[in-house]
């Protein structure tokens, strides 16, 4: 499943991230350093997390490979091409509900479909298929407000990839969940990534999380962001539940939470932007 | 071992404090039996008819001060027969609507784009805060000045009185629409021009709703200011011109039109809410 560790023939892996650093202008006239001469890649079909402290700029990152928000410096390369503003080739799943609440259930998951002038029959087929694909079948008409958290999240995974995009960017998608919706949110997500491998990174502060998921874990330092420490998850797939009582899990659970501990602690006394 | 509960046993309910009574109803924030909060409604209604009554026909206050219910009705009932009340309530909502209607206009745009670009915020908001804050009945002298005192003149009023609260409502409205949004519509392919048509107005439309509402209420506290000056139709000037001849059973006739007219837009327009935006998170 992981065939995106080779990088291709020139050297190029699906998403390369060169040296990024982000500087903020403060309201106060000074700068922060958020983001310092980071650097990853993300193979084709790879599933990559970037696990760190609150703060530590791991959603900035993200953003900035949306093409939300421009590096201060350093390259973000998608198939070697630089990234500089958003599209559909990066699709991305946010943490808080993003439905658009005028839209029913169907026309959200169609309207990046709709933007490419896909004609309406068309539009139906694929929304409908995505919709029995996150387990929502029959909910077409509804609109966000009459949906649960998990399901709205459920759509907002099935807009994200009915709209097929080369990389798919997800930001603590399942942070406003509870712990159980979590869980089913996340098996569904292995599941349907088995089933349509998508290269897709990853933003967490769950280390178990990341570890269930992933193929390689990066882990973010304290602001400003580095890259302390990048950790392939050697775990089988298809992965259920029972991997969480494998002792390769634990292990890399202990270490990566070893290796964030300090981090946090230098992260909680740091006052947001 | 756990423990296994038996399912078929009921759940645990907050108990219903039914020994406390009348003194459960003053816990904060604590949902009172239905029978009750109209019960209590009715009674305040009925208690203050009771009152009216009370205080006119027992011969408390003057009747110059307070007419009598029946005072008040025989003046309705004249009013609605030779067809005056109708035609002042005519004159005073065309006033009314067409005012507002014409802030509704101009103000809703410009809101949106004061609310969604940094840049038309600088150039509009000080201008408009600071007009916000003049009294209209103190515009009135300029009004009469560049206008005249016909029609065009009261609806300026009304326009006036609703224009600029309603740009730095909905200006608001606009400026707390997530901007998760947009960039949900910016990773879904949309460009600028797509997210602005296609998210953010939409996105804008409950909050704008309410804002219609509310300030369609206002428009109705300033008819009186609005036909100040040669008014020959309109509730407002009915009062003032009752207020002449003392004859204070027409003034509470023109006060409660107005009052149950206001009553009525502002149920219009939450039916509308629910009507035209069911997808709307509010409760209108």
């Amino acid at each position: 499943m992981s065939n995106g560790l080779r990088a291709a023939d020139n050297g190029q892996h699906k998403l390369d991230l060169h040296d990024i650093s982000m500087v903020y202008r403060t309201r106060r006239g000074g700068t922060v350093l958020a983001v310092d001469r980071l650097s990853l890649h993300v193979g084709d079909r790879e599933f990559v997390s970037i696990v760190g402290p609150s703060g530590c700029g791991k959603s900035t990152v993200l953003r900035m490979v949306a093409g939300l928000v421009r590096a201060s410096s350093g390259t973000v390369l998608l198939d070697g091409a630089p990234v500089t503003e958003p599209g559909a080739d990066r699709g991305m799943v946010f943490q808080s509900y993003t439905l658009f609440h005028w839209l029913t259930v169907q026309r959200n998951i169609e309207f990046g479909l709709q933007l490419k002038r896909m004609p309406a029959a068309d539009r139906a087929t694929i929304a409908r298929r995505y919709l029995d694909l996150v387990g929502l079948g029959g909910f077409e008409r509804a609109y966000p407000k009459e949906l649960s958290g998990g399901m709205m999240q459920r759509v907002a995974l099935a807009r994200a990839l009915a709209n097929d995009p080369d990389v798919l960017l997800m930001d603590e998608p399942f942070g406003a969940l509870d712990a159980q919706t979590r869980v089913l949110m996340q098996e569904l997500l292995l599941e349907l990534w088995q089933r349509q491998p998508k290269t897709i990174l990853f933003v967490t502060h769950d280390i178990e999380e990341s570890i269930f998921l992933s193929d390689r874990i990066y882990v973010m330092s304290a602001r400003p962001g580095r890259i302390k420490a990048e950790i392939a998850v050697p775990l089988p797939r298809p992965r259920t539940l029972d991997a969480t009582t494998d002792p390769a899990f634990v292990a890399l659970k202990r270490e990566i939470f070893e290796l964030i501990r300090a981090e946090s602690a230098k992260a909680i006394n740091v006052v947001g932007e | 071992m756990s423990r296994v509960t038996d399912e078929t046993r009921p759940a645990i309910i907050y108990p219903v404090q039914r020994r406390e009574g009348w003194l459960s109803y003053l816990n904060p924030q604590e949902a009172i039996p239905r029978p009750i909060y109209l019960a209590a409604m009715v009674t305040t209604v009925a208690l203050l008819l009771v009152l009216w009554a009370a205080l006119t026909y027992g011969g408390v206050v003057n009747q110059l001060f307070l007419p009598s219910p029946t005072a008040v009705v025989d003046a309705l009932v004249k009013m609605v027969g030779d067809g005056s009340l109708w035609g002042h309530m005519r004159a005073s909502l065309l006033v009314i609507v067409v005012g507002w209607a014409l802030a509704v206009v101009v103000a809703v745009p410009l809101g949106i784009v004061m609310g969604s670009f940094r840049l038309f915020e600088a150039i509009l908001e000080p201008l408009v805060n600071f007009v916000r804050y003049l009294p209209v009945s103190a515009l009135i002298p300029l009004l009469i000045l560049y206008i005249g005192i016909d029609v065009r003149e009261r609806i300026a009023v009304i326009f006036i009185g609703t224009f600029f609260q309603l740009v730095l409502l909905v200006a608001d409205v606009a400026a707390h629409v997530p901007h998760d949004l947009l960039d949900s519509a910016y990773t879904l392919g949309a460009k600028r021009r797509h997210a602005l048509t296609h998210v953010l107005i939409p996105a804008t439309l409950p909050g704008v709703m309410d804002n219609l509402r509310i300030t369609i209420g206002w428009a109705w506290t300033y008819l009186v200011v609005a036909e100040l000056v040669a008014a020959e139709q309109g509730l407002g000037y009915l009062i003032l011109d009752s207020m002449r001849g003392l004859f204070v059973a027409r003034i509470f006739v023109g006060l409660l039109t107005i009052g149950l007219l206001g009553f009525a837009t502002d149920q219009i327009f939450k039916w509308l809410h629910r009507k035209l935006l069911p997808w709307s998170p509010r409760i209108a």
